[in-house]
C-alpha cells in the first residue's frame, strides 16, 4: 500500500481539529462533568454540593426500584432487538424475492424510517387510544382490558411494539442489501447441493449475511438502550407512576425531574461503562468470528 | 451417466423477450457436449434451464428416462461448475466438496473418504482445510470441479468455468477437465464463448445465435462444413473469408474481379463465397491478385491481411513461407470453396 507523508506535523493536526474538538465539547467535556458530579450529593436549589465518594454508587445498587428498571431496561432490549431484527430479516427476504414492483416495495417499507421518534410515539398513542385505538380494541378481543399510561405491561407492550415498528426499517435495509450482496451463483450452486431451502438458509445465506446481522445486533440494542427515549417519553404522557421505563429514561427523570444530579450522574456513568464493554464486545467479535467473501 | 433429450424446449422471459426459440436435441451418454456462440445467445439459458435454474416455458427435457421439467434442481442429479466457482465462503475446502454428500444423508465417514479421493485426484489434498479466500484461481477451480466431481453425478454441467482463468491456466485446466470427464464417462454440456474451448473439448458442438441452433455437429464438421455464414465466421480463428461472388453456369466470379472457378454449387445468382485463410495458396503463377496490407506473425505460422477485388480477406502461410507485403497472386484449393446464400447466410 501506498504510504503518503506530511511535511509538517501541523496540517494533520488541523485536519484533524474540527471532528477532535467535536467529540471534546460534546462528549469527553460533559462526560467528564457527570462523572465528577456522581461523586457529589447536589443542592436541590443549585447552591453548592458536598462531596459524598461513592455513596451516589451504593445507593443505585441498594435501590429496588433502580433494580426494577435495570431488570426491564434488559428486558425490553431484548425483546426489541429481537423482533425488530426477526421481522426485518423475514421482511428482507421475502422483498428479495419479489421481482415485480420491487421498488416500490422497498420504498414502502422505507417510509417509517422517516418518522421521527417522538412522532412515533405519538402515532403509538393514537393506535393504543383508549377508547378509539385499533390496537386497543385488538387487545380487548382477547379479553385484554389494554389500559395504556395506566396499567404497567398495557404500557410495556406498547413501548415494545412503537420502538419494534420504528426500527423495522433500517434493519430491513441493511438486511436486503446484505442478502442481495450474496453472489446469486452461491445460490445456486446451494440449489443443486441441498434440497431443502429452510437448509439453505441457514447453512448458506444466513452465515453469509452474519456480518451485517452482527453490525444490526449492536445498532439495535443501542437502539433499545438510547435511543427510544422519545417513544418512552411520549407513551407515558409524562406520567411516570406506576410506568415502566428505561435506565436512560430514569437518569432524565432523576436528574431534571428529581433533581437529584448526582445520583443522576451515577447512572449515567454507570450506562457509560455499560457501552464502553457493548463496543470492546464489538470490536472483538467482529474481527474474529465473521467471514467475510 | 445418462443421456439428456431436450424437445421443443423454449424460453420466453416475463418481459416476452425470447431467449431460446423452440430447440430439440439429444446428447449421448458419456458425451461432452459444447454450447457455443456469442454473448446473449441463449447458451447460459439453455443450460441453466438443464440445471432447473430456470424455468422452461415449453417443451419436454428428459436426464436419463425421467422427464425433469418440474423436478427440484437438487433432485436432478446434476452437478454443476460455475464461471465465478460460487464457492460457500465461509466453508473449508472440505466442508465445500462434502456439502452437497451431506445434504443427500451419505454417512460422515463415506463423505469424508469421497472428499479424500476427490481431493486427491484435483491435487487438493492439502488445502482441504483452507477456505476459498485463501485459495488461487486455480486451486478455487479445482475446489469447484471437485463440488461437482464427488457427488458422482449423471450429467455434469459447466457455465464457461475457465474464462476468470489466465491464458496458461486456462490450456491446462481444458485439457484437465476433458481428461477428467473421459475417466469418469460422466456426460457433460460444457458452455463457453470461446471457440478455441469449443473446438479443443468437444465431442460434439451445439452454436447457438440469437436463441437459434446453427449447427450441431463434431468439431471437424463444423470447422470444415459451416451451416452458415455466422457459424463460418464464429468458429475457427483466424475466420473464414468470406466475400461476395456471382454464380453463372457452374462457375463463380468473384466481385470486382473477372476470373472463374468451377462452382459447387448449380444455382445461379449472387452467392457468399467462404473459404479457410490455410486453403488459400500464394502461387506466383495463381490467377487471383490480392494485395497484403499486414503481415502478421503468429510463430507456427503467417497471417496475410489484405484484399482481394475489393473485398477483405486474409491468408494464412507457414512459418518459412516468403511473404511481403505489395501485390501476390494467389490460388483458392476448389475443394475448400463452400457457398452460402447471400441473403440467409445458410449454406448452399
Amino acid at each position: 500500500m501506498k504510504r503518503a507523508g506530511f511535511d509538517t506535523i501541523w496540517l494533520p493536526v488541523a485536519l484533524l481539529m474540527p471532528q477532535l474538538l467535536i467529540i471534546a465539547i460534546f462528549f469527553y467535556w460533559p462526560a467528564g462533568w457527570a462523572l465528577q458530579s456522581s461523586f457529589y450529593l447536589q443542592d436541590p436549589f443549585g447552591f453548592g454540593s458536598t462531596f459524598v465518594g461513592g455513596e451516589n454508587y451504593t445507593s443505585l445498587l441498594g435501590n429496588d426500584q433502580y433494580k426494577r428498571v435495570a431488570v426491564f431496561t434488559i428486558l425490553y432490549s431484548v425483546l426489541v432487538t429481537f423482533f425488530s431484527l426477526a421481522i426485518a430479516l423475514l421482511l428482507a427476504i421475502k422483498a428479495d424475492k419479489v421481482i415485480r414492483g420491487a421498488k416500490t416495495y422497498r420504498t414502502l417499507l422505507m417510509w417509517v424510517y422517516a418518522i421521527a421518534p417522538p412522532v412515533a410515539g405519538f402515532l403509538g398513542i393514537l393506535f393504543f387510544d383508549q377508547s378509539t385505538g385499533p390496537l386497543t380494541k385488538f387487545f380487548q378481543m382477547f379479553g385484554w382490558d389494554f389500559k395504556l399510561g395506566v396499567d404497567y405491561n398495557a404500557t410495556a407492550t406498547a413501548m415494545v411494539i412503537v420502538a419494534v415498528w420504528k426500527q423495522i426499517p433500517v434493519n430491513f435495509i441493511f438486511f436486503l442489501s446484505g442478502l442481495q450482496s450474496i453472489p446469486r451463483s452461491v445460490r445456486e450452486a446451494a440449489m443443486i447441493d441441498n434440497r431443502s431451502a429452510t437448509g439453505r438458509f441457514w447453512q448458506v445465506t444466513f452465515p453469509l449475511l452474519a456480518p451485517t446481522a452482527f453490525f444490526l445486533l449492536i445498532i439495535n440494542i443501542t437502539y433499545a438502550l438510547f435511543d427510544t427515549f422519545g417513544v418512552i417519553d411520549a407513551l407515558m404522557k409524562g406520567e411516570p407512576g406506576n410506568n415502566p421505563m428505561t435506565l436512560v429514561y430514569k437518569v432524565y427523570l432523576d436528574g431534571f425531574r428529581g433533581n437529584d444530579l448526582g445520583g443522576s450522574s451515577a447512572q449515567s456513568v454507570i450506562l457509560m461503562v455499560l457501552v464502553l464493554i457493548l463496543t470492546v464486545f464489538q470490536f472483538r467479535l467482529m474481527e474474529r468470528r465473521i467471514h467475510y467473501t | 451417466m445418462a443421456q439428456v433429450s431436450l424437445e421443443g424446449i423454449r424460453k420466453v422471459y416475463p418481459n416476452g423477450f425470447q431467449a431460446v426459440q423452440t430447440t430439440s436435441f439429444t446428447i449421448q451418454d458419456g458425451e461432452f457436449v459444447v454450447l457455443v456462440g456469442p454473448s446473449g445467445c441463449g447458451k447460459s439459458t439453455l443450460l441453466r434451464m438443464i440445471a432447473g435454474l430456470e424455468e422452461i416455458t415449453e417443451g419436454t427435457l428428459k436426464i436419463g428416462d425421467r422427464v425433469v421439467n418440474d423436478v427440484d434442481p437438487a433432485d436432478r442429479d446434476i452437478a454443476m461448475v460455475f464461471q465465478n466457482y460460487a464457492l460457500y465462503p465461509h466453508m473449508t475446502v472440505r466442508k465445500n466438496i462434502g456439502y452437497g454428500l451431506k445434504n443427500r444423508g451419505n454417512p460422515a465417514s463415506e463423505i469424508a473418504a469421497k472428499v479424500e479421493d476427490a481431493a486427491k485426484m484435483l491435487n487438493l489434498t492439502e488445502y482441504l482445510d483452507r477456505k476459498p479466500a485463501q485459495l488461487s484461481g486455480g486451486q478455487r477451480q479445482r475446489v469447484a470441479m471437485g463440488r461437482a466431481v464427488v457427488r458422482d453425478p449423471a450429467l455434469f454441467l459447466f457455465d464457461e468455468p475457465l474464462s476468470n482463468l489466465d491464458a496458461k491456466l486456462r490450456n491446462q485446466m481444458r485439457i484437465e477437465i476433458k481428461a477428467l470427464q473421459r475417466r469418469l464417462g460422466t456426460t457433460a454440456v460444457y458452455v463457453t464463448h470461446d471457440q478455441v474451448e469449443a473446438m479443443t473439448m468437444a465431442d460434439r458442438i451445439i452454436v447457438l445465435n440469437a436463441g437459434r441452433i446453427e449447427q450441431i455437429g463434431t468439431p471437424s464438421e463444423i470447422y470444415h462444413n459451416p451451416a452458415s455464414t455466422f457459424v463460418a465466421s464464429f468458429m475457427g480463428a483466424p475466420p473464414m473469408n468470406l466475400i461476395r461472388a456471382q454464380v453463372e453456369q457452374g462457375e463463380v466470379r468473384i466481385n470486382g474481379y473477372d476470373g472463374l472457378m468451377p462452382a459447387p454449387a448449380s444455382q445461379n445468382g449472387p452467392v457468399t463465397l467462404g473459404i479457410r485463410p490455410e486453403d488459400v495458396v500464394l502461387d506466383d503463377h495463381g490467377n487471383i491478385p490480392f494485395r497484403v496490407d499486414i503481415l502478421e506473425e503468429l510463430g507456427a505460422h503467417r497471417l496475410l491481411h489484405g484484399v482481394v477485388g475489393e473485398q477483405p480477406f486474409s491468408v494464412m502461410i507457414g512459418k518459412d513461407d516468403a511473404a511481403s507485403t505489395g501485390t501476390a497472386t494467389l490460388n483458392l484449393k476448389p475443394e475448400a470453396l463452400r457457398l452460402f446464400d447471400p441473403e440467409t447466410g445458410r449454406k448452399l
